[in-house]
């Protein structure tokens, strides 16, 4: 027998077409499934009453899968195969992993894999077996079929993390209305789209993953005008350095076990300093002694260091004063920790908001999304705009980045522009798409790779090859380049095996800030390389074909400029190469003047002369 | 004769509608549709229309139209719980079947 929900007027279902939509905040640390009945977000709980699953999940050799609170209390006992933290590996290759409690596997290309006793899994198959979980409780919950999703996922996700999150979720039989960034769900949440407009920041410190965003509230519009973070940061961390001063202190763990009651103990000791000055600790015999706040605070004060540099750079990212900020909102448990709150808010120079429970705040947003999307909302229509988090672009001649979507745009996102052929005849053109800030390919990550055949043939310059790229909502990437003249097309959707370490978005970020400079000379460089390549092959394929229009000597005279540019393009200095390109240039004009009037005039030959009238 | 609601129901419907901020009372009501032929109404009411008879049932106003009454006197609205899912569930003599997950029913 049904139960029935209260509807708003005129709104009431039909029967056995009701749509169960919800909000899932896939954590490092804890999942949680959330849906909206009679306009009111409820975050569920299992049978047990608990909201928070914990992402672990235990594969044993008769096939068996255990997930959330069960699995956890299996990680000491079984460490290999109880897989903790899985989020940190989503789209990951072996080589962007540095270490791990489990045994990871995985050749240089494709996903990593864990090895358990029932077998290789990879990140996506256990992240999966969460999701099942709770889409199992949900169809409990409300006694009918989840029919889709809003899945929230760190602002600093690339491509290949975001098409993992999807892959689990249709593993798991879940359809993707949308991913969310984390923190913008949080910034719905806590309905700062009713606030007055202006900037908002969620500081969002989870188990695992640390994200800052700089929002802008315009006409009850969401935009995100800058995400930063580090996804390899949080309350996990703070555990580990919790550890470090126990180690120093003399504790000595002689197992991956020990190591790992340790780092419980430190996490329930930090909890515990939320609300008290002082803890006893006692991991026998592992390690006993006492925790003190100002123990804890000195401990973690450089992790928290890590993420304040964040914020400051999110800030002067996208310009915005500290004093502008209109309100500061705390997401993820590790926020709880008093000195989280303290140095954020000195930061900011105000209280930053705290009064949604920092574990549910995320899935709540995501939620009231999924309600918004699936169309069930009222009259409140919110339009989120996400941002791309690192440039995406394509190769040009020389090696060079040329950014088509820069980054920071708002997605979705679709961008135009054209290109045309480096050499006469050119049949083919090859398209390296890349994702960085820095202007040199080799500096940036290769994202894909295609051809756009069927260029008519016609000479360098001419053809004109119209390159796309569309990003959807969902920050997936597709690019697609079309020859105008012909109508050729070729087409590539972005799905890499794996994409960007977090650790590498970083290192890119900071190079292309600390190396602005010199890039620009190495831009300048190439720049004057590829047209001193591109003049010395036309003025070689000019003089190919029209031999007899050269002038006596001029053939040698010719010649020695292109012998000086060549030896200028070798050296490094743009300035010489641009001098030598305009003497080739010089030197070839008279010969450049009869070969077009020699054209001319072969055009005209046996045409009527009103037909050029 | 007419509509009643169960006290927890009675309950859920007030503080539904304080969170709601606005409203009435609540709207009951059938139409056709499903596989057993008709479906049930429950809806918030923001005003009475001309033609529906008013109930008043621990404290709150429900609303039903003159087409609908006739397949709903009687009726006893309850709010339960069943497992994890909660929510109402219409006590209905005038109803002979229903298709089994209760969503319609027949008379």
């Amino acid at each position: 027998m049904a139960l029935l929900q209260i509807s708003e007027p005129g709104q009431s279902p039909d029967p056995h077409t009701r749509k169960f939509v919800a909000g899932i905040d896939l954590g490092t640390t804890n999942s949680l499934i959330a849906t909206v009945r009679e306009g009111e977000v409820v975050v569920l709980p299992d049978a047990s009453g608990d909201v928070l699953l914990p992402s672990v999940v235990r594969f044993e050799a008769d096939g068996r899968v255990t997930v959330g609170r069960a699995a956890q209390q299996a990680e000491i006992a079984d460490p290999l195969n109880t897989i903790a933290s899985v989020k940190r590996l989503m789209g990951r290759g072996r080589a962007d992993v540095a270490d791990s409690p489990y045994r990871l596997t995985g050749g240089a290309e494709g996903m990593v894999r864990i090895e358990t006793v029932a077998g290789a899994k990879t990140p996506v198959e256990v992240s999966a077996q969460i999701l099942a979980v709770l889409k199992a409780r949900l169809e409990e919950t409300l006694g009918g079929p989840l029919t889709a999703a809003v899945i929230t996922v760190p602002a600093y996700f690339d491509e290949a993390q975001r098409q993992a999150t999807k892959d689990a979720a249709r593993l798991a039989g879940i359809e993707v209305l949308r991913l969310l960034n984390e923190p913008t769900a949080a910034a719905v949440a806590y309905g700062l789209d009713r606030n007055p407009e202006g900037l908002y920041c969620v500081y969002d410190l989870g188990g695992g993953t640390f994200d800052v965003s700089l929002l802008r509230l315009s006409e009850g519009v969401f935009e995100v005008l800058a995400t930063g973070g580090d996804a390899a940061l949080g309350g996990d961390d703070m555990d580990a350095a919790i550890v470090a001063l126990w180690r120093a202190r003399g504790a000595r763990p002689e197992s991956p076990e020990e190591t790992r009651r340790l780092l419980r103990a430190a996490r329930d000791a930090r909890e515990r300093l939320t609300l008290e000055t002082e803890v006893a600790v006692d991991v026998a015999p592992i390690y006993a002694g006492r925790l003190s706040r100002d123990d804890l605070d000195a401990a973690i004060d450089p992790l928290i260091e890590r993420t304040l540099v964040a914020c400051r750079r999110v800030l002067k990212d996208a310009g915005a004063p500290v004093a502008e900020i209109g309100e500061v909102v705390l997401v993820g448990g590790a926020t709880r920790t008093p000195r989280v709150r303290e140095r954020v808010g000195a930061l900011f120079r105000k209280e930053p908001l705290h009064d949604i429970d920092p574990d549910r705040v995320v899935a709540v947003g995501a939620a009231r999304q999924a309600d918004l999307l699936a169309g069930n909302a009222g009259a409140a229509d919110m339009l989120l705009l996400d941002v791309i988090p690192l440039s995406l672009g394509i190769e040009i001649m020389g090696g060079l980045a040329e950014k088509i979507i820069p980054r920071n745009a708002p997605i979705p996102a679709s961008r135009a522009q054209d290109f045309t052929t480096y050499k006469d005849g050119q049949g083919a053109l090859a398209i390296h798409v890349v994702q960085g800030e820095r202007d040199l390919v080799a500096e940036c990550r290769s994202l894909a790779r295609f051809e756009l055949r069927g260029i008519p043939p016609m000479v360098a310059g001419a053809a004109r090859i119209r390159v796309t790229f569309q990003v959807d909502a969902d920050g997936l990437l597709s690019v697609s380049a079309r020859e105008t003249t012909s109508g050729a097309e070729s087409r590539v959707t972005v799905r890499p095996s794996f994409g960007l370490s977090d650790a590498e978005i970083e290192r890119m970020l900071q190079d292309s800030i600390a190396s602005a400079e010199s890039d620009a000379a190495a831009r300048a460089l190439r720049e004057q390389q590829v047209e001193a390549d591109r003049m010395i092959e036309a003025v070689r394929a000019a003089m190919a074909a029209d031999e007899d229009l050269l002038a006596p000597g001029e053939r040698e005279a010719i010649a020695a400029r292109i012998a000086a540019l060549k030896e200028a393009r070798g050296g490094e200095d743009p300035r010489r190469i641009r001098e030598e390109i305009a003497a080739l240039d010089g030197a070839s004009a008279r010969f450049a003047a009869r070969r077009m009037d020699a054209g001319l005039e072969r055009a005209m030959k046996g045409r009527s002369v009103t037909e050029f009238r | 004769m007419g509509v009643t609601l169960t006290e927890s129901a009675a309950r859920h419907i007030r503080r539904s509608l304080d969170k709601r901020g606005h409203g009435e009372g609540l709207r009951l009501g059938v139409r056709t549709s499903g596989c057993s032929g008709m479906a049930y109404v429950l809806e918030y009411a923001d005003q009475v229309a001309a033609g529906d008879s008013v109930f008043e049932s621990h404290g709150i106003k429900v609303l039903v139209d003159q087409k609908s009454l006739v397949y709903l006197d009687g009726t006893v609205l309850d709010y339960t719980r069943e497992g994890l899912n909660e929510g109402f569930k219409f006590q209905n003599p005038n109803q002979k079947d229903t298709c089994g997950c209760g969503e319609s029913f027949s008379v």
